[in-house]
């Protein structure tokens, strides 16, 4: 166990040095970046000069090696556009998005499971097909036109919920400032939450589904009806476990997703993340704003990739014996 | 008075077009610590009978007629929860496949845990020792140990001991066993008959056995059923049924068990079992395609001759040659096999019987050793026109006839590829006539030709697969386990089609199974293996009668004694040594 673990987070850190890599590679090769900081009228050897300051004559590996050395203490120098530290500007917003994030997951783990286990069960009733089928506008409809839909009819039409913004968000510590412990702030998370969260819902339904039903299926179930063990304990502790080990995967890899590509719903609902801060990296060619989303990108999908591993071999213990039997 | 006691019960699965009917009119009647087996073949409606019983009929199959009443007791028309109460405390059951019937992710002791509290009123520790005790008594060697393990961690025999086990946590009754022993190799299945037999006089329980094996119905049952499509044809004391059997079914049922006591020379055609008539034309062989053109020089000595040939597999990879850990399947294995004849290999599962098949057909190559084949060495072979001239010569039937053939393909095309690929014909309708024609010869008829595989039935297929193997016109066959996947009767029927094409066409053999009575009925010579190792090779009648290996000797003491078999429809096949 241990060794799997060290094992897999070698190559995690494998991982993130070549993404490392690239990230630095785009800072220093996509444009020069003293152009991008200075004016038109600074002379060559003002620009030399603040090249030979900012180490841009080094040799690559010694340019490379203090990025790295930033990297792992959160320095990824100034943006062009703000003209503020990238990690500061990152930090105020991943609060933001984070949230978000992790409440559309857990909308979507909260619904997605039990339907996908009810629809798996019961496969013929009217509930079932209603679920199906609202599933499959979540996942044919394009998010932000989800979005904008959810504003007509909530905020717009309705007016129950805010259209746009966190709401007042509380300070704690210096870091972090969260929404979820005001009304407002809690009533603002709700549709850009949702929104964001539909997707994945319908994924993690469909997949419990399928699996449901394929596992239903299995002698092993059969055998435990035939020890006469009630539906709640077939359905609940033999088949429900055994439909885990796919929908980890996905689920684990959608979480990762939420959190990187949450750019379209931020963007619709003017969420305050890191969304629109690399959507405005970009229009700006704001390049350490963008090698450091890269990186934090990377570094959350490794971080999930491994939880998901572990999780595995707690689930499953066919996957613990060190690959012993063939 | 019987504890079980079925009458009349006929189940039926509706379906939009038509009712089908799975069993029909059946009555059964067990006694505590008596054993009745209900036999027959796929299809016969068996396994109905047992879900009915334990009222776990598969959607959208329902009882329409009859009742089951246990100790008296009318259960067919229990409500759901009630029924449910029944099972696992009054009625137990056993699957066919140790290892998909247990919860892989749960320890055996959850397992076993949870079904004992669901039915008896014991506490935890007391459920615990409880499931402790009925390890020990099914066999499993340090129980107490060993009930923390997950199931992955118990071989196939052990499992079916577990599964045993969980069906008798709570005292049941009546245990029906449904195929008990056929995912197990002789040895395991000859330990699991022995004890699920001291467990039904100990426990007084009474067991309906469910299986298409004779040997087993020999071997365990005091009653027999006889069930042939839906309909319980013959039914009554074991001994009498399988000695003096009346009902033409079970006459050519019997018939069609290969016996390790006798060889025949072929299984009795007993036109009760359907397609064994041949209603179609029987080539000429020695001026057809097939038999003409044989241009294979004669070999002096063995046709094909294998020499210590050693294949390791790797099990566990590592940077460094020296961490890296194999499996050897084959150990130094040598044999001889002489033009014309059938060389049996007969072993366990894991004993490496059919990765011989793969290192002589090519498909693997071994780790040392050598193997020549009509003079030629097979494994350096290089020069592209060799291999596949070889490949032509050699051709390979397998065990399962279900995914052996490509799906998506017509008959035609399956078996005029290799036709084609080897270039063997000159114009397509050259080829269609050839296609034909074999198709005729195996059985099948012309018109198998336009169809695809999922059409045909398991030794419907088999026939496919024995003409593309003989599209090549090959003078050596390896089948590889060509019956196990098959009915008694349609084992006989192919059987006897190897038989025919082999004097027709002179083939050699190499025939694979893990069957002896399959083995003694069809092979010349027979080598023994285990662990990788051929122990011991000898004349198949000599390696019956006076085997000479200590291993050999324990294999043929553990098949199912068959002596009781009718020999009825047999006398004229029967070889005497």
């Amino acid at each position: 166990m241990f060794g799997f673990i060290s094992r897999r987070i070698a190559m995690a850190l494998m991982v993130m040095f070549v993404v490392a890599l690239i990230s630095f590679l785009l800072f220093r090769f996509v444009g020069d970046p003293i152009n991008q900081m200075v004016g038109i009228e600074t002379t060559p050897e003002q620009r030399e000069a603040l090249r030979e300051r900012l180490g841009l004559n080094d040799p690559f590996y010694t340019q490379f090696l203090r990025y790295i050395a930033g990297a792992i203490q959160f320095e990824f120098g100034n943006s062009y556009q703000f003209k503020q530290p990238v990690a500061d500007l990152i930090g105020r917003r991943l609060p933001a998005t984070l949230e978000l994030s992790f409440a559309s997951a857990i909308f979507a783990l909260l619904l997605g499971v039990p339907m996908g286990v009810y629809t798996g069960l019961n496969r013929d009733s009217w509930l079932s097909k209603i679920f199906l089928s609202v599933s499959l506008i979540g996942i044919s409809l394009p998010t932000f036109f989800i979005g904008i839909l959810f504003i007509f009819l909530f905020s717009v039409t309705l007016q129950w919920l805010p259209s746009f913004g966190r709401g007042e968000v509380v300070q704690i510590g210096s870091f972090w400032d969260t929404g979820f412990l005001t009304i407002s702030g809690l009533k603002a998370l709700i549709l850009p939450a949702i929104t964001l969260g539909l997707y994945q819902m319908t994924l993690i339904m469909r997949l419990i589904r399928a699996e449901m039903l394929e596992v239903l299926r299995t002698d092993h179930i059969k055998f435990a009806r035939a020890r006469g063990l009630p539906n709640r304990s077939v359905y609940y502790i033999h088949a429900l476990k055994n439909t885990m080990v796919p929908v980890i995967t996905i689920t684990g890899l959608q979480l990762g997703s939420i959190i990187a590509f949450a750019i379209i719903t931020e963007t619709v609902f003017q969420w305050p993340g890191m969304g629109i801060l690399f959507l405005q990296a970009v229009q700006n060619v704001d390049i350490p704003i963008m090698a450091a989303y890269l990186l934090l990108t990377a570094f959350i999908f490794v971080v999930i990739n491994l939880v998901v591993d572990i999780l595995y071999v707690v689930i499953d213990p066919r996957l613990r014996s060190e690959r012993g039997r063939a | 008075m019987s504890i079980l006691d079925i009458r009349g019960l006929t189940v039926q699965f509706p379906s939009r077009k038509d009712v089908f009917t799975a069993s029909r009119n059946i009555n059964l009647s067990v006694d505590a610590g008596k054993i009745l087996g209900v036999v027959g073949e796929s299809g016969a409606g068996k396994s109905t009978v047992g879900n009915a019983t334990i009222g776990l009929l598969e959607h959208p199959g329902r009882i329409s007629t009859g009742e089951i009443h246990l100790d008296g007791q009318r259960i067919d028309n229990l409500d759901a929860e009630s029924m449910r109460k029944l099972r696992g405390k009054r009625i137990g059951m056993i699957f066919q496949d140790p290892l998909t019937s247990l919860d892989p992710l749960q320890t055996i002791e959850f397992q076993l845990v949870e079904t004992i509290r669901l039915h008896l009123p014991l506490s935890k520790a007391e459920a615990r020792a409880r499931a402790v005790d009925l390890l020990d008594q099914v066999g499993i060697p340090n129980p107490d140990e060993r009930i923390a393990q997950y199931p992955h961690q118990f071989s196939g025999g052990m499992r079916q001991r577990v599964v045993i086990a969980l069906a008798l946590c709570a005292d049941p009754e009546v245990v029906i066993a449904d195929e008990p022993t056929t995912a197990l190799d002789v040895s395991i299945q000859a330990q699991i008959l022995k004890l699920m037999k001291r467990l039904c006089t100990e426990k007084n329980v009474a067991m309906i056995v469910i299986t298409h094996d004779m040997g087993v119905i020999a071997d365990l049952t005091d009653h027999v059923a006889v069930m042939y499509r839906g309909d319980l044809v013959e039914y009554g004391d074991s001994k009498q049924v399988l000695g003096e059997p009346k009902h033409p079914y079970t006459q050519s049922l019997i018939a069609a068990v290969p016996r390790p006591d006798v060889k025949v020379h072929r299984f009795p055609q007993v036109d009760y079992i359907e397609g064994s008539a041949k209603p179609f034309k029987q080539i000429d062989i020695s001026t057809h395609w097939l038999g003409k053109a044989r241009d294979y020089k004669p070999v002096e000595g063995p046709l094909l001759s294998v020499k210590d040939i050693t294949m390791k597999f790797l099990t566990k990879n590592a940077w460094t040659k020296r961490n890296r850990q194999y499996f050897t399947a084959l150990d130094k294995v040598g044999f001889n096999i002489q033009a014309g004849e059938t060389f049996g290999l007969v072993g366990e599962s894991g004993s490496g019987k059919s990765t011989m098949a793969r290192v002589i057909t090519g498909l693997y190559h071994p780790a040392s050793g050598t193997a020549h084949f009509a003079g030629q060495e097979l494994t350096s072979l290089k020069d592209k026109k060799q291999v596949l001239a070889m490949r032509r010569q050699m051709q390979m039937i397998f065990q399962d006839p279900f995914s052996s053939l490509n799906s998506r393909m017509r008959v035609r095309n399956i078996v005029a590829e290799p036709i084609k690929f080897h270039k063997l014909a000159s114009t397509n309708s050259e080829v269609n006539q050839i296609v034909d024609d074999l198709l005729e010869h195996v059985g099948l008829g012309v018109a198998a030709a336009a169809r695809f595989p999922h059409e045909f039935s398991g030794g419907q297929r088999q026939r496919i697969s024995i003409a593309r193997a003989l599209a090549t016109r090959p003078r050596f066959l390896v089948c590889d386990e060509p019956t196990s996947a098959l009915d008694v009767s349609i084992q006989a029927q192919i059987l006897n089609l190897l038989k025919d094409l082999q004097d027709e066409l002179g083939l050699t053999m190499l025939f694979i199974s893990h069957d002896l009575a399959v083995i003694r009925q069809m092979c010349n010579r027979t080598g023994v293996m285990r662990h990788g190792q051929l122990l011991e090779v000898a004349d198949t009648e000599k390696l019956f009668n006076n085997p000479e290996h200590a291993y050999t000797k324990e294999l043929l003491s553990l098949m199912p004694g068959m002596d009781d078999l009718s020999r009825q429809n047999l006398e004229e096949e029967l070889v005497t040594a």
